[in-house]
Order: structure tokens, then C-alpha cells, then sequence
């Protein structure tokens, strides 16, 4: 902005160079207060370096934590089922798989809500309805875990053992897969109904998320497709969503990374429970983070909390390897779209 | 009371006095289930003679922790810990109240006291072996019970717990194949039913499911008005869940040999079969007597002035002869030079 105005006019300049005036285009100013840019140059990369160093601490912490059980089981511990503190052996495939399994579940279910959530918000609701719906979308993402699992458990478990779950295994009885899939205590505790509940909670991320990023797609761009006679449909799939799919996948990663990590909220309704006897979506479950907000307080020193500790690392990679797999996928969508064009 | 105010006044009195030997505010960590009548005790306590004692309900399991690397002056245990194991790490512990742990069901038309369980049926439920409220052996303890012909979903609790190590220990003594499979823990590999966190999350898991039993800790048995069933203790009676039967518990084991007692299957006609105490631990050799001071006439206190406290909190206190014996185990508490620690409130 300077460059269009007169010198005199900037205050910086009068101060700095008086000698150079009626010299256009003026040069940079020196700068007077080089000190303050250097020293907020070394805080902005310190804060960063203060990061990773956080990431490593944290690695590192974990790993000496849990050297026990590394040593003891190695790369087995991913694969064994059986959890026993009383006989000292643990295997960490129960909490895993729990984990895995509900975030996908919650994953199957928000993301096309969310999806619909955003549309909606972007191209269909009629201007009045935008603002009231997206706030009370954002508010939804402001509500406390632990008032998610209390209402998973007292309110909304009930309804899915009675008008869901009980009908499903009437209907599904003696079918093979699906018979199975369904099998188990039809009291609304457990993978499914953990599933549902991180759903319910990572829509509003997911959805608020998609909302921002639709809405920065150039007018033009949507304007140009809808003058050529595409569909609202056609409008939403062929431009917009290739503009912001950077934006959307961020959004979904982080609605996954929030799923993975929950923790009250799944150990309301999951149910705790370290078997592995049936892969049926009723069946009472654990992840990998109410394993730990359970057993950690009470955990006797050694080698159960080793394992506790190593259940953390598991879930660190989970983590990582999710959020590398959603770069690879973007950079493989970039790709594609390169070869298109 | 009466030695209270004495103590209040002397308190007053000597502030300077009182500092060399104790100290005006001591730290304890450990058990959940004593809390509320620890935080009574030492909110009392501080109103008497003007000494703050925080204690905080971290879990058994962190609070011998924190005894082991000296950051608390005492620490609280659910769970008694092996003579051995405190003679190796320079330890000792005393009970401080008795709790009992009872069996609760959602069985409709079933009301409190009207179900009748022992042991061997208790453990093969949470086994997972008698899967109906019609099973053959729970029959035959209630000829005359309408039960209905439903699936039974046992309730357990999912965190680590002093309440869980008496309910397996109690099992594990009944009931054999208990014993051989799962025994027993603050956390064990349970086969059967689903968890929830806490006493007031195993209580709302059992009000939620039809059908369903759980066990939780006798204070909140009788502040939530659950429908708690009767035990057959070691004697063949079928027992409620009452203060006597705790403190008949309590009465039958052998406090003077031994604070290593975990009252479980205890005998007598009266006793309640799952009863278990709470134990604070400290070192017995001080690195800051003042503190370990401060500690024992805080107890020495509660023991004398906390009774009434316990019982509304429904808390069973230590019968008096334990007490006695308790306070002649203090003596083994000294400081570096090998002086024992003075509690006495007035001496």
C-alpha cells in the first residue's frame, strides 16, 4: 500500500529516511526496530520447535514407559487377546480392534451426514435458516464428553436395545454373517452403540468443517456450471467438492482424529469388557482409551502399567498412520486431477 | 469432643510449641471408597485444632505409589498389603474403617432383601455358567421366589478397585473354578458381563438393565435404597447387609497377629461374607517426623472423636480392641534417630 502513497504520508518513512524524499519509487525503509522483528522471529520458530520437541518428549516418555512390555512381548502384544492383571499378561488386540471398530463405525455414519449437513447449509437452505442451523451445529461441537456418554447411556441406549438392536437379531435369527454380526445381549452397551455416540459427537466437526470450506468455493465457478444448465447435484459433485476435497478430507481426519482419542463418552456406553469372543456389533467392547482412564489410577507399577503405557504408544501410531494416510490420499487426488486436466 | 477443645485451646495456646513437633498441614493420597469419611474427619479435625489434612482420592494403586517415593505423608489402600512386602519396602499399615461390598439386582417385583445368593451361585454367574434367573441353582436357594426366565446381564466394574479385590477374593475362597480361572485383583480378566466406571456407574448400569446384577459398596447400597440380596455366610445364615454384620465380620479375624486381615468369608453366625476394611500406610522409619506426628494424631483423633462421623457415612468403625491395638503398632513409627513419633494429644 505504500507504493501508492505519497512519502510523506507514512510515518514510518518520515522517521527513517528523511534524505531520500522526492525519490520515486522509494525504497524499503530500513528498518529501526530490526531487534523486535528478530527476537519475534525466534519466538514464532521457537513455538514451533517447542512442538516437536513436545512430539518427541512424548514419544520418548511412552517408550521408556512402556519398555516392559515391549520387551516382554514384542509385536505380539498387537495380536494377543488375552488381558489378565491378575495372571500379569496382556495383549493389546481387544482395546485395539474396540478402537478401530468404533471410530470406522462413527466414521460410516458421519461422514455422509456431515456431508448432507453442509450441502444443506451451502446451497439449499434458505438464507434465514443458515445462520441459526450453523450455530447450533457449532454449539454441538462445544458440548462436553462426559454429558455424551451420560445421555448414551441413560437415554439413547435403552432406545437402541428396545427398537433396534431387538428387532435386528428377531429379523437376522439363523442368517449366516449377519445373524452373527447382531448376536449378543441386546442391551444397547457396546461397539455399536459406541460407534453411534462418536458419530453424534464428530458431526459437528465434520460438518462445520465442510460448511467453511464449501462456502469459499468462487461464486463464479458455481455460476458458470449452473448458467450451463448443471444440477444443484451436479453443481456440488463436479465443482465444488474437487475445490475443497483438501478441505474436506482435513475436515473428516479431523473428526476421525477426535473419535479415536475420545474417552468418556466411550466408556459410558462401551461396556469395558477385555474379550474377544464374538465380532458381533452388540457385543461389549474396549478401546484403547477407556482401558486407560480405567485401569491406570489402579494399575500396581511393572507390568500392567508398562502395558497400559504401550496401549498409549498403539494408539499414537494409529493416529500418525491415519493422519499419513490422509496425506497420501490428498497428494494422490492431486495427482489424478493433474492427469485429467 | 471433650479432648478436642482441650486440644483447640492448647493448639491456640502453643502455636510455636505444637510447630516443633507436628506439623500445621499433611498430605495423604490413595483409596476412593474412604474418601468421604476421611474429608469429614479432617475437615473436623481442622475445625478443632486448626491442622489441615489434604487427602486426596487418587485410587489405591497411585496412592501406595506416592507413599513409595515419600511425596504424601500417608497413603490409603483398599487393598492390605502383604506383611513382605512392607517389611521389604520399611512400611506399615493400620485399618481405618470397614465397608462391606453387596450384590444388587433389577429384578422386577424382586424387593430388597427377598434374594437369596451365596458364593458358588454368585461366582458361576459372573462366570458366566448360570446364565437365567430360572437356573436350577439359584432355585433352589429361592423355592418360594417368582423369578422370571431371563437372561441375567452381570454388572462389574471397569476400573481398577478395592471394592473388585474384595468381591474376587471373596469368590476366589467359594468358589474353586473362580479361584483357578480368574482370582483375584483390583482389575482381573473378567469372562462375563459388562463394566461400568465407579460405583455410581455400576449402580446405573444395574437401575438401566432389566435382569441385571452388579456389586457396589454397602454406603451406596443404602443411600441409593437398592435392592441389595441376602448372603449365605461361611456359617450357612443367610445374612443382610448391615453395620452389625460388617462389624461381626471385623470381630472374627485376628487383628493382633497381624493388619495384613482381609475380612472375606469371615466365620461367625452374623458376619456379612464380603466385608473388607480400608488401610493407611506410612513408613516406619521417618524422614520428617513432624509430619508422620501430624498423621498419627489425626487418626488418634478420628479414632476417638470420628465414630459418629463414620456411621452417618455409613462407614463401620474399628471395634475399640483393634483400635487399642492399632495405637500400640504406632510405636513402631520412629524418627531417624530411632525415637518413636509422639501422637498422643495430651501427654
Amino acid at each position: 500500500m505504500s507504493s501508492t502513497l505519497p512519502a510523506h504520508e507514512n510515518p514510518f518513512e518520515l522517521a527513517a529516511g528523511q534524505a531520500r524524499d522526492m525519490t520515486p519509487p522509494p525504497a524499503r525503509p530500513a528498518r529501526s526496530n530490526a531487534w523486535a522483528d528478530r527476537l519475534f522471529g525466534w519466538a514464532a520458530k521457537g513455538a514451533a520447535l517447542v512442538t516437536l520437541a513436545l512430539l518427541a518428549g512424548i514419544l520418548v516418555s511412552l517408550l521408556v514407559g512402556a519398555r516392559p512390555a515391549i520387551e516382554k512381548y514384542g509385536l505380539g502384544f498387537l495380536s494377543n487377546s488375552v488381558w489378565d492383571p491378575v495372571a500379569g499378561e496382556f495383549g493389546g488386540l481387544v482395546m485395539i480392534y474396540g478402537t478401530v471398530a468404533t471410530s470406522l463405525i462413527a466414521l460410516i455414519i458421519a461422514v455422509p451426514v456431515s456431508f448432507g449437513i453442509a450441502l444443506f447449509l451451502t446451497e439449499l437452505s434458505p438464507a434465514w435458516l443458515k445462520r441459526p442451523l450453523g450455530t447450533a451445529i457449532e454449539l454441538l461441537a462445544a458440548v462436553p464428553s462426559i454429558v455424551y456418554g451420560m445421555w448414551g447411556l441413560l437415554v439413547f441406549s435403552p432406545v437402541l436395545a428396545t427398537y433396534v438392536q431387538q428387532p435386528l437379531q428377531a429379523l437376522f435369527a439363523g442368517v449366516p454373517y449377519l445373524g452373527a454380526l447382531v448376536s449378543g445381549p441386546p442391551v444397547g452397551i457396546g461397539i455399536l452403540s459406541a460407534g453411534i455416540i462418536l458419530a453424534i459427537m464428530i458431526i459437528p466437526f465434520i460438518a462445520a468443517v465442510m460448511r467453511d470450506v464449501f462456502d469459499v468455493t468462487p461464486p463464479m465457478l458455481k455460476e458458470s456450471a449452473y448458467a450451463l444448465g448443471s444440477t444443484t447435484w451436479e453443481v456440488v459433485s463436479r465443482v465444488v467438492l474437487p475445490y475443497t476435497k483438501a478441505g474436506v478430507v482435513g475436515g473428516i481426519m479431523l473428526g476421525l482424529g477426535r473419535a479415536l482419542g475420545e474417552t468418556m463418552a466411550v466408556t459410558f456406553v462401551i461396556g469395558n469388557f477385555n474379550q474377544l469372543d464374538s465380532l458381533s456389533l452388540f457385543q461389549a467392547a474396549n478401546s484403547i482409551t477407556s482401558a486407560l482412564a480405567n485401569e491406570f489410577a489402579e494399575a500396581a507399577s511393572g507390568l500392567h502399567q508398562a502395558a497400559l503405557m504401550y496401549l498409549g504408544l498403539v494408539l499414537f501410531f494409529i493416529t500418525f498412520v491415519v493422519l499419513a494416510l490422509s496425506k497420501l490420499l490428498l497428494a494422490r487426488l492431486r495427482r489424478n486431477e493433474g492427469v485429467r486436466a | 469432643m471433650k479432648i478436642s477443645m482441650r486440644v483447640a485451646t492448647v493448639g491456640l495456646a502453643g502455636l510455636c510449641l505444637t510447630g516443633l513437633a507436628s506439623a500445621q498441614e499433611i498430605t495423604g493420597a490413595g483409596a476412593t471408597f474412604p474418601a468421604p469419611v476421611y474429608a469429614k474427619w479432617a475437615s473436623d479435625y481442622n475445625k478443632a485444632t486448626g491442622v489441615k489434612v489434604n487427602y486426596q482420592s487418587v485410587g489405591s494403586g497411585a496412592g501406595i505409589k506416592q507413599i513409595d517415593s515419600k511425596t504424601v505423608a500417608f497413603g490409603a489402600s483398599d487393598m492390605p498389603l502383604k506383611d513382605e512386602d512392607l517389611a521389604r519396602k520399611g512400611q506399615m499399615q493400620f485399618p481405618t474403617v470397614i465397608g462391606g461390598v453387596v450384590p444388587v439386582v433389577n429384578i422386577k417385583g424382586i424387593a430388597p432383601g427377598q434374594l437369596k445368593l451365596n458364593g458358588q451361585v454368585l461366582g458361576d454367574i459372573y462366570l458366566g455358567k448360570i446364565t437365567k434367573w430360572t437356573d436350577p441353582a439359584i432355585k433352589a436357594l429361592n423355592p418360594t421366589l417368582a423369578l422370571p426366565d431371563a437372561a441375567i446381564a452381570p454388572v462389574r466394574r471397569a476400573d481398577g478397585s478395592g471394592t473388585t479385590f474384595g468381591f474376587t477374593n471373596y469368590l476366589s475362597k467359594v468358589n474353586a473354578e473362580w479361584k483357578s480361572k480368574v482370582g483375584e485383583g483390583t482389575a482381573v480378566n473378567w469372562p462375563a458381563g459388562a463394566g461400568g466406571k465407579g460405583n455410581e456407574g455400576v449402580a446405573a448400569f444395574v437401575n438401566r438393565l432389566p435382569n441385571s446384577i452388579g456389586y457396589v459398596e454397602y454406603a451406596y447400597v443404602k443411600q441409593n435404597k437398592m435392592t441389595y440380596a441376602l448372603m449365605q455366610n461361611s456359617a450357612g445364615n443367610f445374612v443382610a447387609p448391615e453395620a452389625g454384620a460388617f462389624k461381626a465380620a471385623a470381630a472374627g479375624a485376628d487383628w493382633s497377629r497381624s493388619f495384613y486381615q482381609i475380612l472375606t468369608n469371615q466365620p461367625g453366625k452374623d458376619s456379612w461374607p464380603i466385608t473388607s476394611a480400608t488401610f493407611i500406610i506410612m513408613y516406619k522409619t521417618q524422614e520428617k517426623p513432624a509430619e508422620a506426628a501430624t498423621a498419627l494424631k489425626f487418626f488418634d483423633w478420628a479414632y476417638k472423636n470420628g465414630d459418629k462421623t463414620a456411621d452417618s457415612l455409613d462407614y463401620v468403625p474399628m471395634p475399640p480392641v483393634v483400635k487399642a491395638q492399632i495405637e500400640k503398632a504406632w510405636g513402631e513409627i520412629k524418627d531417624a534417630s530411632g525415637k518413636p513419633v509422639a501422637f498422643r494429644q495430651v501427654q
